[in-house]
């Protein structure tokens, strides 16, 4: 599939996605999916400048997406779908076809638990992960490439210290 | 060498890991104290706290510049915010460290400052290619 990788990502499109992911993995392009950005020509400015010239960046809200997905799959090359939160991802994956999800970084804030050095959750965002996996989706976290893929159970089962 | 303690306008270094923190400290090593330099990690911050920690930094030292690693970097795209929102902040992206010295040695302020502080830091970058090896070698090379 052309869409090989469904990432969640507070930071959505930064270092660790363009360079990390996009550059050794040949990326040609990013589909970011959120309805804010989505309605706002600043912020998909603001996203664009931070993608090199060799890269693709379509920004699509959660709709939109879920209807261009097939086309998107239907290319040669490679891309990654990029939503903010858990939540987003889920409206997606109720819309559309979503094989397999990974975290790949969701950071601290006031009610989040520390799982991994860059994953922290809520009760409720595990709940709602765990949804995503009850789908049939493959529910992993991994930040960079040359890090370990991590399960779901591994992830929800940590504690921080990882 | 000059002081920077009659510019009123302080600079940001924003960036992954320690890039920020090391630059800096770098900059401190050649110039000496940098009083006016503040520096900001995105390590283990999401967008917002990334943002709020940016904005921190340009009020504690005044910073009408922000200097950052990369140009899709987190840190990148809330200094952009923050410049929008602020409208007096120069963002450059690609900082080194001929650029920061650049910068503090020469008491650069605002966006004209940026764009010559950034020249030299362009300037920095050579590729120097090992010369070819001619007659007999043993290997052996002083530092």
């Amino acid at each position: 599939m052309a869409v090989d990788l469904f990432r969640i990502d507070d930071r959505l499109i930064h270092g660790q996605v363009v360079v990390g992911w996009g550059q050794p993995l040949d990326l040609a392009f990013f589909v970011l999916v959120d309805d804010a950005v989505a309605a706002s020509d600043w912020e998909q400015e603001l996203y664009r400048m931070g993608v090199p010239p060799e890269m693709e960046l379509h920004v699509r809200s959660v709709e939109q997406a879920a209807a261009d997905l097939a086309g998107f799959q239907a290319r040669p090359d490679h891309g990654m779908l990029l939503t903010a939160d858990i939540g987003t991802m889920r409206r997606l994956a109720d819309l559309a076809p979503i094989p397999r999800v990974h975290v790949g970084g969701i950071h601290h804030r006031v009610g989040r638990n520390p799982k991994l050095r860059y994953v922290f959750l809520t009760e409720d965002e595990e709940i709602a992960l765990r949804a995503l996996a009850a789908k049939g989706i493959e529910v992993t976290a991994q930040d960079v490439p040359s890090a370990a893929s991590l399960s779901l159970d591994t992830l929800l089962a940590s504690t921080g210290d990882g | 060498m000059t002081s920077s303690s009659n510019v009123s306008a302080g600079i940001v270094i924003a960036g992954h890991g320690g890039f920020a923190a090391g630059l800096r400290d770098a900059v401190e090593c050649v110039a000496g104290p940098q009083p006016r330099v503040a520096t900001i990690s995105n390590h283990g911050l999401d967008a917002d706290g990334i943002a709020a920690a940016l904005a921190d930094a340009v009020d504690r030292v005044r910073a009408d510049v922000i200097f950052t690693d990369l140009p899709a970097g987190s840190c990148t795209i809330a200094a952009r915010r923050l410049a929008k929102s602020r409208g007096r902040i120069t963002v450059v992206t690609g900082a080194n460290l001929p650029m920061l010295l650049d910068c503090v040695l020469k008491e650069r302020v605002g966006a004209a400052g940026a764009t010559l502080s950034a020249a030299k830091g362009r300037d920095g970058v050579l590729v120097i290619a090992a010369e070819p090896t001619s007659g007999v070698e043993d290997g052996s090379h002083g530092g």
